[in-house]
């Protein structure tokens, strides 16, 4: 415990106002990889049930199509598409720099902008599948 | 006595790579499932049904899911270590977030192993 309050008794940054901070690309992929994993964490339950209604009976098949009928249950569908979008593309962009591939700082902005070039754009495909 | 911090990451290495290499496999089921559904492209509970019903597919399924839990484990551990910094509630919110995803899991066998 000693170590702790060591660090603690060191100077803090000084601009830690969130309102204040400008987050370049690559902060921003990375904040919304933490948090479309926390979504897709906390999601884990209803895609189970969901999941087991598709697969357990025939009944339940069909009773799914009143459950996606639902206007927040399409928000939050469409979300999660999104989540896992967003997820998966910084995800392989992670798995390149951590090779050492584009860790520059213009191929890692480049790769930044590449992320939403393609999750987006499925994410609004998702979106539109969903709802239409 | 040596005194021990009961929460935080005691294998780092270990944990990293782990996260790294199902994060892989996960996208490999990924690519697989999307192949899969758009040529069986099924249009009621019997072409839905059958996607899965091949022992094959139950296994990939299965492995993708325990894939998950570990990644997930490491992953929203990482976040509780970021932002959680007394003792207590963090080791309260890692043993809440490992039964979470152990439910899960046997909520995920029940569906694929009935």
């Amino acid at each position: 415990m000693t170590t702790s309050s060591v660090k603690a008794a060191r100077p803090r940054p000084k601009h830690l106002d969130l309102t204040k901070i400008r987050l370049p690309l690559p902060g921003w992929v990375s904040i919304m990889h933490r948090i479309s994993g926390a979504a897709l964490f906390l999601a884990l339950p209803l895609l189970l049930w969901l999941l087991d209604m598709s697969l357990g009976t025939e009944v339940g098949f069909d009773a799914l199509a009143g459950v996606f009928g639902q206007w927040w249950m399409k928000l939050i569908l469409a979300g999660l598409g999104w989540a896992y979008l967003h997820h998966f593309c910084a995800g392989v962009r992670y798995l390149l720099l951590d090779m050492h591939k584009g860790v520059d700082l213009a191929s890692a902005r480049a790769s930044a902008a590449a992320v939403y070039f393609v999750s987006v754009p499925l994410a609004a495909l998702v979106a539109w599948r969903v709802f239409l | 006595m040596r005194k021990r911090i009961v929460v935080g990451a005691h294998y780092g290495f270990r944990d990293w790579l782990g996260q790294r290499v199902t994060a892989v496999l996960m996208g490999l089921y990924t690519v697989l499932l999307l192949a899969v559904l758009i040529v069986a492209r099924p249009a009621d509970y019997l072409g839905w049904y059958g996607i899965f019903s091949p022992v094959w597919m139950k296994i990939a399924t299965l492995t993708f899911i325990a894939c998950l839990l570990y990644h997930a484990w490491v992953g929203v551990r990482d976040i509780w270590m970021d932002y959680v910094k007394p003792t207590g509630l963090r080791l309260v919110l890692e043993v809440g977030t490992i039964v979470w995803l152990v439910a899960c899991g046997m909520w995920a066998l029940k569906i694929f192993l009935q």
